[in-house]
């Protein structure tokens, strides 16, 4: 199984490449075009600001790329948000795989960002198949992608938003799976078994 | 909801854990990643390693630490002790560190807060307050708490999370050690008054006392270390414990 780990300005992504050596992944860590296209799993990781990860994309032409994609693609963080259409964080237009906002959490009662443990729930998709409800997976973010119809699990923090989507070939998380424990851990097996 | 989390700390010096720890089962007692995976196993919500290893040639062995807990565990890990420069930091966050704390350097050169948030980001850069009341006040100390500073411990809170630290963690040193509980006056100002997470530590002898911090929202986090390590409390039991008194806790 080839699986490719986009390369680009956004984050450490150490902690997903380890993730993915403990379900026997040896993932392959690149921005090189072809070599995503050929990978039988993408993996589109990252923690940082929208606008300077999207430059960092254009760059390297990743953002048109990301989308024409047809194998299984999963977002993780910022990259749940970056596959959206646009994002409020410094109003940057985002690659659009899903038609969907994402906004800034209300500062009211909750801290921002939201740093920390908190349940999943209404599972819908493939990726949290086996999963018992309002598991307990770890978020850091201060953005979030409003509900939708390919919300496949949600997650509430001043207000519900989306913990997870799917559309076609692109599942995203908006938490980290790969530092989730063994829940994160069956996440992130459920889409290496994608067939 | 979000979850009240539960850290222990673990004391490294030279790549191995300090202070006794006595878990039977351990193959090496001294073993960090052996005991950070039992941690996480029995529901630990995070990590802190702490180092104090004082020669800069041994520091070295930290990195190589933090490469093997990185690949062993599966939850957040901190890792703090000596932290100067954005070179450490980016030299531990690629060997698979979540965050680093700083201590003394931000309180000596507090620009370091900026730099490092800039550079890798708010939810990475943790500042570890080691306060103890002198004369009426809260004053922040450095150098393993050795030494008083003339800051005072909230507005110095306050000025961290200004210039970008993504967390704070709180130790009283006046309720370090005794058991008798933690801070909760001193924590809750803090947690009710900033608006990044607050880790309370010092003082944690039972269970009831994770009860008292958290009750009220006076702590994001708790931090312990020998209570955990000397079994006097078990994660899971607390946890159970924690639950049954309505505080959100994962299990």
């Amino acid at each position: 199984m080839k699986v490719a780990l986009i390369k680009y300005n956004a984050g450490n992504i150490q902690s997903v490449i380890y993730a993915l050596n403990r379900l026997g992944i040896e993932p392959i860590v690149t921005d090189d075009h072809e070599v995503i296209k050929a990978a039988d799993k993408v993996i589109f990781p990252g923690v940082g600001e929208a606008n300077s990860a999207m430059r960092s994309l254009k760059s390297k032409n990743l953002d048109v790329l990301i989308p024409s994609l047809t194998q299984p693609v999963f977002g993780i963080c910022i990259g749940q948000q970056l596959l959206c259409k646009h994002s409020e964080e410094n109003d940057t237009k985002c690659i659009g795989v899903y038609d969907l906002e994402v906004k800034k959490f209300p500062n009211k009662n909750y801290k921002v960002p939201q740093m920390g443990w908190n349940c999943i729930h209404s599972y819908k998709g493939k990726l949290f198949q086996g999963l018992s409800e309002n598991e307990y997976v770890y978020f850091v973010h201060s953005y979030f992608t409003e509900l939708s119809d390919y919300t496949t699990a949600v997650a509430d923090y001043s207000v519900p938003f989306s913990a997870g989507l799917e559309k076609n070939n692109f599942y995203a998380a908006q938490f980290h799976p790969e530092k989730s424990s063994n829940v994160g851990s069956k996440i992130l097996k459920n889409f290496i078994e994608l067939t | 909801m979000l979850t009240k989390r539960i850290i222990p700390c673990l004391d490294i010096k030279d790549g191995k854990t300090v202070k006794g720890i006595n878990f039977v089962d351990l193959r090496d007692a001294g073993d960090p990643v052996e005991l950070a995976q039992i941690y996480s196993e029995q529901g630990a919500d995070e990590l802190v390693f702490l180092d104090i290893t004082a020669t800069v040639e041994k520091r070295k062995t930290l990195v190589e630490l933090v490469r093997r807990v990185a690949q062993k565990i599966n939850i957040p890990f901190t890792v703090g002790g000596g932290i100067s420069s954005k070179e450490d930091v980016s030299a531990l966050l690629n060997a698979g560190a979540d965050k680093i704390s700083i201590n003394s350097s931000a309180v000596r050169n507090p620009e370091l807060v900026n730099i490092l948030a800039n550079e890798f980001g708010s939810q990475c850069v943790v500042v570890a307050i080691d306060s103890r009341y002198v004369n009426g006040e809260h004053i922040v100390h450095v150098k393993g708490g050795r030494e008083a500073t003339s800051i005072k411990t909230i507005p110095w809170a306050h000025e961290v999370e200004e210039r970008g630290a993504g967390e704070i963690l709180l130790t009283s040193m006046d309720h370090d050690g005794t058991k008798n509980g933690f801070a909760i006056e001193l924590t809750g100002t803090l947690t009710k008054s900033l608006n990044i997470p607050v880790i309370a530590s010092g003082g944690a002898g039972n269970m009831e006392h994770f009860v008292e911090i958290f009750k009220n929202n006076d702590a994001d986090a708790a931090l312990a270390a020998s209570i955990f390590h000397f079994k006097e409390i078990g994660i899971p039991d607390l946890k159970n414990f924690l639950k049954g008194k309505n505080i959100t806790t994962r299990i």
